[in-house]
């Protein structure tokens, strides 16, 4: 009993730690979806936020320097995102496209020529990390049969980042449905002549929501390499942009559900680590490979429709041009 | 609404090589200035790196060789982006239909041990089509009939094929008693004749290089997709709901068909990779061989216009890059192959998503000049 308690509660707290940068960036991209500017590059900017945080945080040994350039890199390439696609009407996927292949490129070769250790960033030691957070009173509570292990795994020692991302979840959710911002950021995404004709410029509310995409990339990316990580390697991302895309479409574009998606999908990963080998009675092993992809089969089945329509922006993906 | 502002826009003053070949280069020179940029930031001189790089890549028949090798794919995934284009679909498969194509013309010739190679040569060509088309209509079945975002099912798809492709090489066709996940070799007999075996049978001699016959399949695909767009009512009924699926539904078009056609012959074209990669270079099937080509093939189809003449010529670029810049980390201690996705990812990045970035200034200068010229010319 004792030990299936503990066996669950590590593998949820193993699904949080995997979930925070999914979250991250499936916030990330709820905030430019929301406001109408698809964004494929979600994978790249990551890749970028965790090579830069890492290479400042090598560099000056300090890790909020490193979270500090994570976010400046996460923000450059939104901007760059959003000078191509809101400035030039240009394709929305051609330039997520080229973010993620460029930064795929840039950060291995940034990395081989500064660092030169194969295209990845020297080991981080301790201080240059980002810490975790240890609550008081683990050992006042571990007499208690329940409370005291679930206390322990799940809420000790978890990084700062999980309870900013913990924050942010609660936040977003309350500037999309709550404040002038979020109201105004949704109708951008769903009418923008509409908000043209209110008086308010449709380019700039979607600058606002890509640089909060910049921003909450940037950290996701921070956290990989400087939080969960002790370094950037070389696609360490691996594909995370992606699946929080999908854990962004599986949710609906909503806080909530894309929360739960993200954390569904964190949680066949924590899974999937234990199951490895395992034989399961009457199926016998079940190849890694199957497990690993059932997140994007999964997505691919709810956008069939068949567990429920996902129904994007109506704008979303579509340049606005003023009428002259 | 590019056009107002100058105030007396005149439509065609601005001749038509100004949209498909000055924008281009400009946007070309505006990607590698930036490229030269990131190689100064690593401590190189970027005008020996990038004249190295053009040289290592044109500057002797063997690397020739190589550069064509590159080509091929790219014309492939390039041709293949651009019939889904055509159609008005996003196809970001081409990686998990190459891949998928690879395994259809590598079953072929693990099976046909011993036959002719044209037999095999056929039989792969239509199994990689196969394979690759087979990915490609789920996608493409799913955007038909319930409006599923392509974009979003193919690049779940490249996931979902990597995992199975990994699965089958690991656990399925894996070598009997091999660590590393791939195929035992195929039989030599049934091997794609490289290009300089197949030019020495006429007396040519040329160096040897991963150059093979699927380049010419790769050109002859080139004309395919012309006749086929622009010669056959198919190709008509295909671009027709490109342009407006409403204005096809009233003309009796049916999007749905045509959307599950584009597809199939998107996802095959890129399945052709398969054949030059894995029964004309690597001889067994291996993981991860696709390399990004499939990427590679929306940057190839954007520079290219969509149109055949315009893809040879970009697959032709991106073969250069791939080819030099692989060669670069030979010269150069401080660089290595991910260079060369930088600079094609500025390619994409300009060429792609920023291609009007100079268009306004460029236009409003060839009417500025075109008034001029017809105001001396009036007085």
């Amino acid at each position: 009993m004792e030990d299936a308690l503990l066996l669950a509660l590590q593998l949820l707290g193993a699904t949080i730690r995997v979930a925070t940068p999914l979250v991250l960036a499936a916030f990330a991209g709820m905030y430019c979806e929301r406001a109408g500017v698809v964004d494929i590059g979600l994978e790249g900017k990551m890749l970028a936020g965790a090579f830069f945080s890492a290479a400042v945080a090598s560099a000056t040994l300090n890790p909020w320097l490193g979270l500090l350039a994570g976010i400046a890199a996460g923000v450059a390439l939104a901007m760059v995102h959003g000078f191509a696609c809101i400035t030039h009407n240009g394709n929305q996927v051609v330039s997520g496209m080229a973010i993620n292949i460029l930064v795929a490129g840039l950060a291995p070769t940034l990395a081989y020529a500064w660092f030169k250790q194969g295209g990845q960033t020297p080991l981080l030691p301790n201080q240059a990390r980002i810490p975790a957070v240890e609550l008081p009173g683990v050992e006042a509570l571990s007499g208690i049969p329940v409370l005291g292990p679930v206390y322990r795994e799940l809420f000790n020692g978890n990084n700062i980042l999980i309870w900013v991302t913990l924050v942010l979840v609660i936040a977003t959710h309350w500037v999309l449905y709550r404040s002038r911002f979020g109201l105004r950021l949704r109708a951008v995404g769903e009418n923008p002549a509409a908000v043209d004709t209110a008086g308010l410029s449709v380019a700039t509310l979607r600058y606002q929501a890509l640089l909060v995409t910049g921003v909450l990339t940037g950290m996701a990316g921070s956290y990989l390499s400087t939080g969960h990580g002790a370094g950037f390697v070389r696609d360490m991302t691996a594909g995370k942009g992606y699946l929080a895309l999908a854990a962004l479409i599986f949710g609906k574009w909503r806080p909530g559900p894309t929360l739960f998606a993200c954390l569904l999908f964190a949680f066949t990963d924590a899974v999937q680590v234990r199951l490895q080998g395992v034989v399961l009675p009457g199926i016998g092993v079940i190849p890694v490979q199957f497990i690993q992809m059932l997140p994007y089969v999964l997505t691919v089945l709810l956008l069939a429709g068949f567990v429920g329509k996902a129904i994007a922006p109506k704008a979303s993906g579509i340049p606005y041009v003023k009428e002259r | 609404m590019l056009l107002s502002g100058s105030g007396k826009g005149q439509p065609g003053a601005v001749p038509g090589w100004v949209g498909y070949a000055l924008l281009p280069v400009l946007n070309l020179v505006a990607a590698f200035v930036l490229s030269g940029l990131v190689i100064l930031v690593i401590g190189e001189n970027p005008v020996d790196v990038l004249s190295l790089l053009v040289s290592e890549a044109l500057g002797y028949p063997e690397a020739i060789g190589y550069t064509l090798y590159y080509t091929t794919d790219y014309i492939f995934t390039g041709l293949a982006v651009a019939i889904a284009f055509h159609c008005g679909l996003f196809n970001i498969g081409g990686e998990g239909q190459a891949y998928l194509g690879g395994l259809g013309a590598g079953l072929v010739a693990l099976a046909l041990t011993g036959w002719p190679w044209p037999v095999v040569a056929v039989l792969a060509v239509l199994a990689s089509a196969l394979f690759g088309a087979a990915w490609a209509f789920i996608p493409a079945w799913l955007q038909a009939k319930r409006g599923s975002h392509i974009v979003i099912t193919t690049i779940m798809f490249n996931f979902i094929a990597a995992s199975i492709m990994t699965w089958l090489l690991v656990d399925v066709l894996i070598r009997p008693g091999s660590q590393s996940p791939e195929t035992r070799e195929f039989d030599p007999g049934v091997w794609l004749p490289s290009m300089d075996r197949a030019l020495g049978w006429f007396g040519i001699a040329i160096p040897a290089s991963p150059l093979n016959l699927s380049f010419l399949w790769a050109l002859a695909c080139c004309l395919l997709f012309h006749i086929f767009l622009r010669r056959t009512r198919w190709g008509y009924e295909l671009r027709t709901v490109g342009r407006n699926e409403r204005a096809a539904v009233y003309a009796g078009i049916s999007p749905a068909r045509n959307i599950v056609i584009a597809m199939l012959i998107s996802g095959a074209l890129a399945g052709f990779v398969g054949v030059n990669e894995i029964l004309g270079v690597q001889h067994r099937v291996i993981l991860n061989f696709t390399g990004g080509v499939g990427f590679v093939g929306i940057a190839v189809a954007l520079m290219g216009r969509n149109h055949p003449v315009g893809i040879i010529l970009a697959a032709l670029l991106f073969g250069v890059l791939a080819q030099g810049g692989g060669q670069l980390s030979f010269e150069y201690p401080t660089i290595n192959r991910e260079l060369v996705m930088v600079i094609q990812g500025l390619v994409i990045l300009f060429a792609g998503a920023m291609e009007n970035l100079f268009k306004p200034q460029v236009e409003a200068l060839f009417r500025r000049r075109g008034t001029a010229a017809a105001e001396t010319g009036r007085s």
